[in-house]
């Protein structure tokens, strides 16, 4: 089980981790500032294990790979939304962040509830309600798998 | 069936003889372009690996250009980092040279290929017939590394141009106009395809500035068809095309879209988000403290000459900080012969070196709380620019400079 941090649509990577740390020599350094904009006490709060979920449009803009990067090292279990842009998403596959995609349950939750994420079963529990999740294609799936995308070229 | 340019890129990246939208593929990369927004992490990244090694050197294109020159401790050793490593492994590397895309194509990208950024605006190249799509540092080191990568092929929104821009109306109010039909998702992992008469009456700078921006409809990649135009660019950039692709007749689209684009009108998008668009004269009328002429979506020597035609024997405002920040060297050099520079320096400009400057609010000209900023940069998220509680409009050059002058948000023919 873990807490749901809740944001709306068109969450941007800027508001994710802001450009001015972006350039910091490590994720460690950065990730302090994580969602600093639209939830000054997110970092300070999040505890390994918890959730962030989001309306449509999740991670859009800039490229930068530090905005899914600062979340895995807060602890983020997974971040479920109804929709993401199409780099952070394959960002957050390719470092081994769970990326979830489910239509039902941003609007049904609030922030503080208690979550259960299944990624095998394809649903995700709140307050004893179940939500159906859209499964990662086999390919991308097999990427988060394996802890990422790096870990192939170590083989 | 047929193919869109987009499938036929991927295709013979692919070495395959046909793709649809959906498959996945392992793909070779043309290109592999990143800047000192990421690239500290991925050679981080990159010797951590059991086996660290490049497939082809040759490929690999590394620009300093987000906070140049360098601003604070941190940022130099991130620089120094990506110097040395690039100085060790023999990367071609630029500083100071200009923003990025500005840069890739003045001296690298040529039509047909496939090339990989580690910046979102890399969709840009599609300018010349380049199938160029953003990506983060595991992204770009897995493909140093392999050369190869994995695409999902993309569906493809076609964009039907005709007609032309009235006087006064230029790419980016067409681009926002777009962006705000369509929406900020509306091309969410798609391809963005123009062509048709109306691309014709398009110059490559105006080509680069709507490329630029689809990525702010959720696009992966932007494409245009190869013409006289963009053989005429790369000839006089001493490239040829790899491939000169075009969409074929029965290729099969996710929808077409027919613009005419005489009907486009200057546009601004409002804060906080980039599909957020108005009419500029709607928004005429808000005050403004800075404004900035500049970055990769409308830095180039043509919107510099909209913006001294404008603000020539004329002041900016006293009220306002007018930011001037030519796209990269060869445009500031072709600046200063033309005069364009001591125009707006004669006018009260700040005229800064070639960099992404405040355009990702990082660098110079950052913005205070309660601020409001009109901007050619290529975002106008909350805290783009500065401080989280500033706002920044985003307009075309000409729209910018009439603002600069006025003090407020107003159009070239108010000014």
């Amino acid at each position: 089980m873990g807490k749901i941090f809740k944001f709306q649509q068109d969450v941007d990577t800027d508001q994710i981790i802001a450009s001015q740390y972006i350039i910091f020599p490590t994720i460690d350094e950065m990730k302090g500032h994580a969602f600093e904009s639209l939830d000054p006490d997110f970092a300070s709060q999040v505890q390994p294990g918890d959730y962030v979920v989001a309306s449509e449009n999740f991670g859009c803009g800039s490229s930068r790979e530090q905005a899914p990067s600062v979340l895995k090292a807060l602890g983020v279990q997974a971040v479920v939304a109804k929709s993401f842009a199409r780099i952070f998403y394959r960002n957050a596959i390719n470092i081994g962040l769970p990326v979830i995609v489910c239509k039902d349950l941003h609007d049904n939750v609030n922030a503080g509830d208690e979550m259960e994420l299944s990624m095998q079963e394809g649903v995700v529990r709140v307050n004893g309600k179940e939500y159906a999740c859209t499964k990662l294609p086999e390919y991308m799936q097999g990427i988060l798998d394996q802890g990422g995308l790096i870990a192939s070229l170590n083989e | 069936m047929g193919m869109t340019m987009a499938e036929k890129i991927i295709a013979a990246a692919a070495g395959v003889a046909s793709v649809k939208p959906g498959d996945i593929h392992t793909v070779e990369l043309d290109r592999l372009m990143s800047n000192d927004g990421t690239t500290h992490l991925t050679i981080d990244m990159y010797n951590k690996l059991k086996n660290p090694r490049i497939a082809d050197v040759n490929k690999l294109v590394w620009i300093v250009d987000h906070n140049v020159p360098c601003d604070s401790v941190k940022t130099a050793a991130s620089h120094k980092k990506m110097r040395d490593f690039a100085k060790e492994h023999g990367i071609q590397f630029y500083e100071g040279e200009g923003v990025c895309h500005q840069v890739m194509m003045e001296r690298h990208v040529t039509s047909g290929e496939l090339i990989f950024g580690a910046d979102s605006h890399t969709c840009a190249y599609g300018a010349v017939g380049a199938f160029g799509t953003g990506v983060g540092c595991t992204d770009y080191l897995y493909a140093m590394v392999t050369g190869k990568s994995w695409l999902l092929v993309p569906e493809t929104l076609k964009f039907n141009l005709t007609g032309k821009l009235n006087d006064g109306v230029y790419a980016r109010d067409f681009i926002l106009s777009i962006i705000g039909m369509i929406g900020a998702n509306g091309a969410n992992y798609m391809a963005m395809e123009f062509g048709g008469e109306g691309l014709k009456t398009l110059n490559m700078s105006d080509r680069i500035c709507i490329c630029n921006l689809c990525v702010e409809a959720g696009a992966k990649t932007a494409l245009m068809e190869v013409d006289e135009i963009t053989l005429d660019y790369l000839k006089a950039h001493g490239r040829e095309p790899k491939h000169s692709f075009k969409s074929d007749e029965d290729a099969v689209f996710a929808k077409v879209y027919d613009i005419d684009l005489s009907t486009i009108k200057p546009i601004v998008a409002k804060p906080h988000f980039v599909d957020s668009v108005a009419d500029a004269k709607e928004c005429a009328g808000t005050k403004i403290d800075e404004a900035f002429l500049g970055s990769c979506n409308n830095g180039r020597i043509e919107d510099l000459r909209v913006g001294a035609a404008i603000i020539r024997g004329k002041k900016v405002h006293p009220l306002v900080r007018f930011l001037v920040v030519p796209a990269s060297a060869e445009v500031y050099r072709q600046a200063l012969a033309e005069g364009i520079i001591d125009t707006f320096m004669e006018a009260g400009a700040i005229v800064m070196n070639p960099n992404c400057s405040v355009c990702w609010g990082s660098c110079q000209g950052v913005i205070g709380e309660g601020e409001t900023l009109i901007s050619t940069g290529t975002r106008n998220f909350k805290g783009r620019a500065g401080h989280k509680d500033s706002f920044v409009y985003l307009a075309s050059a000409a729209t910018v400079t009439a603002s600069a002058v006025k003090g407020e948000i107003a159009t070239a023919d108010m000014v």
